[in-house]
Order: structure tokens, then C-alpha cells, then sequence
């Protein structure tokens, strides 16, 4: 039985991280507010996206990080195809001196799901040349596994489509990642509100990624604290071994020794 | 320095340089943080002041920004 207080270190291609919740830094304008929501959220492993140069770009979102020393995790959102993707994440590795990318490569503009070929494409090629490669997928068990069985370091299935706020659509398909997986299962897209992050963490999930439901937020701060109280609620709950649902009630006094009223 | 025409992050640029290095400092002063690619090859920080440029070269010089 643990003291209850701290939960396990959430530990990815080797690295350990005592936060589970991974933030995105997308959907804020303010880099103020964005600091102190990364600082709410606990969060040591947060997403970047890799866009063309802005010659007027002042303070970068890399400055921010590294003052709070929050580890930078590259993401190829916008890809619809294999080879951007591997070029995006090529390009993050020089950039970014890491080898470590959130592979993503989105099938359509309208739902953003993954396009499962082209992904699974992807994760061969970036393995093949060195890169820790935490993909974003379908919530489709067999996908999971198949990108697990190409070296893939964790798999991060959506709960809804990114941005959607629609919590986990289908439970019953991430319990079956979690069940088969042998690498760290993050539940990554379509958190809106910390129950949702509770459960997943509940349905065995190593980690939640999120971003829109903090900086979208009305107040990022607040919520951000929220996701990480729920990451850990649900983290404890999880291994905590919930009791029995049952089909009526099941008195929790004793029905010994009770008066005569 | 020699005056080119080449595609400069999506952009037809008419620019007088003859290194990937001179390239580069036309949209960014900074040299940490950013990355290059060359006709769809990343070339290496290492090399940008060797990397000769050619007229009609497609270059996409990137950083990073906020996004999930």
C-alpha cells in the first residue's frame, strides 16, 4: 500500500518525468499567462509546432520553456502526408536538439483525425533514423498496436477529435490500448474538462496530453490546476482498486446492534 | 555576392547572397532554435556557411512556435 501522497514517475524511452499530464502551448496569445498555466499544470514535457520563420518574432515560446526548464516536445501538426512529417520532425531535431517528436499526420482539415497509413509509414522511417517517436493515433487498438510493434516509445490515442472538448468517445477501445499496450498509452486530444482527464488516467492510461482545454479556457490558470489534480486523482484511483459495481445498495454500518426505536 | 532568385519559405525572394548562412540571416538574426532544409534536405547548422546557394533553390528556413 503506498503513503498516497505522491504517485509513480511517468517514465518514456528511458526519460522519467513525475508530472503525467503533458501540456500543449497552443491556443494562448498571452506568453505571461501561458508561464503561469504551464507552472499550474506541473507539467516537464510540453508540444511545440514547427512553423516557417517571422522575421518580427520576438520572445519565442522556446524562452518560456526554458525558464521554467520544461522539456520541449516537437510536434508535426499540419502534416497530411508521410514525408512531411518525417521532414518536420527532421527539421525540429536540428532546431531543437532533440530526437524526441509527437508525430502527427492528420487525414483532413475538418476532423483532424489521423491518417493511419501515412502514420504508421511515418513512425518506420523516423525509428529507422534515430527519433523517439510518440505518435498521435486513431483510438483503434489494433493501430496502437501496430505502431508499438514498429518501435514506437508510447502511443497517444485521441479521446475525440483535437480541439473538440468531447472527453473520451469511446472508453471501451482505450481500455483495449491500455490492455495490449507494453508501451505508455497517453490519452492525447479532446479533453475538455478535468473529469475527462480523471478517466482516463482511471482507464489505465500512463498520461494525458492536452492544451486547448487549459489555454482555451476562461481561466487557464484554474483549469490548469484542475488537470493536474485530476491527472493524480485519477492516477491513485486507478491503482487504488475501486470496489465492485453493484446492482443495489450495500450498507456500509454495521446492522448489528441497533436500537428498538 | 551573386543576386538570385529562389523560393524563400513559400515566398519568390530576389536575394544577394551566396551561402545558406546569408540566407538564414535575412529572416532571422537568431542562429539557436532554428532549423533549414534545402530542396526538402535539412542542412545542418554545421554547414550553413559552406552551403553554397543556387538560383532557383526552394530554401524553408523554421522555429519553433506554440501549438499542441
Amino acid at each position: 500500500m503506498s503513503d498516497g501522497l505522491k504517485t509513480d514517475p511517468l517514465v518514456i524511452a528511458g526519460r522519467e518525468y513525475s508530472s503525467r499530464l503533458i501540456m500543449g502551448t497552443g491556443g494562448v496569445d498571452n506568453f505571461d499567462l501561458l508561464s503561469r498555466a504551464l507552472i499550474a499544470s506541473g507539467t516537464q514535457l510540453t508540444t511545440v509546432a514547427m512553423r516557417r520563420v517571422n522575421a518580427t518574432a520576438g520572445v519565442s515560446v522556446l524562452d518560456v520553456l526554458r525558464d521554467l526548464k520544461i522539456d520541449v516536445l516537437p510536434n508535426t501538426a499540419g502534416c497530411y502526408t508521410a514525408a512531411e512529417a518525417i521532414l518536420t520532425a527532421q527539421l525540429a531535431r536540428e532546431a531543437l536538439e532533440t530526437d524526441w517528436v509527437k508525430l502527427e499526420v492528420i487525414a483532413d482539415e475538418r476532423t483532424l483525425l489521423p491518417e493511419p497509413i501515412e502514420l504508421v509509414t511515418a513512425a518506420e522511417a523516423l525509428i529507422k533514423d534515430g527519433f523517439t517517436v510518440l505518435p498521435y493515433t486513431n483510438d483503434d487498438p489494433i493501430l496502437a498496436r501496430r505502431l508499438e510493434h514498429v518501435g514506437c516509445a508510447a502511443v497517444m490515442p485521441l479521446g475525440a477529435p483535437i480541439g473538440s472538448g468531447m472527453g473520451i468517445r469511446n472508453p471501451h477501445n482505450i481500455s483495449l490500448i491500455v490492455e495490449g499496450a507494453g508501451v505508455p498509452v497517453v490519452l492525447d486530444a479532446g479533453i475538455g474538462t478535468a473529469s475527462e482527464a480523471a478517466q482516463a488516467m482511471e482507464l489505465g492510461c500512463s498520461a494525458v496530453l492536452l492544451a486547448s482545454a487549459v489555454t482555451r479556457a476562461k481561466d487557464p490558470i484554474a483549469m490548469a490546476t484542475a488537470m493536474r489534480l485530476a491527472v493524480e486523482s485519477g492516477r491513485l484511483a486507478a491503482g487504488a482498486g475501486r470496489i465492485p459495481v453493484r446492482e443495489f445498495g450495500v450498507a456500509s454500518s454495521p446492522t448489528q446492534g441497533r436500537a428498538t426505536l | 555576392m551573386t543576386t538570385m532568385n529562389i523560393t524563400l519559405n513559400g515566398h519568390a525572394t530576389e536575394v544577394e547572397a551566396d551561402t545558406l548562412s546569408e540566407i538564414v540571416r535575412t529572416v532571422t538574426s537568431r542562429r539557436t532554435g532554428v532549423a533549414a532544409a534545402v530542396g526538402g534536405q535539412v542542412v545542418p547548422r554545421s554547414e550553413w556557411d559552406t552551403t553554397v546557394v543556387h538560383d532557383g533553390d526552394v530554401i524553408e528556413v523554421v522555429a519553433a512556435v506554440q501549438g499542441g
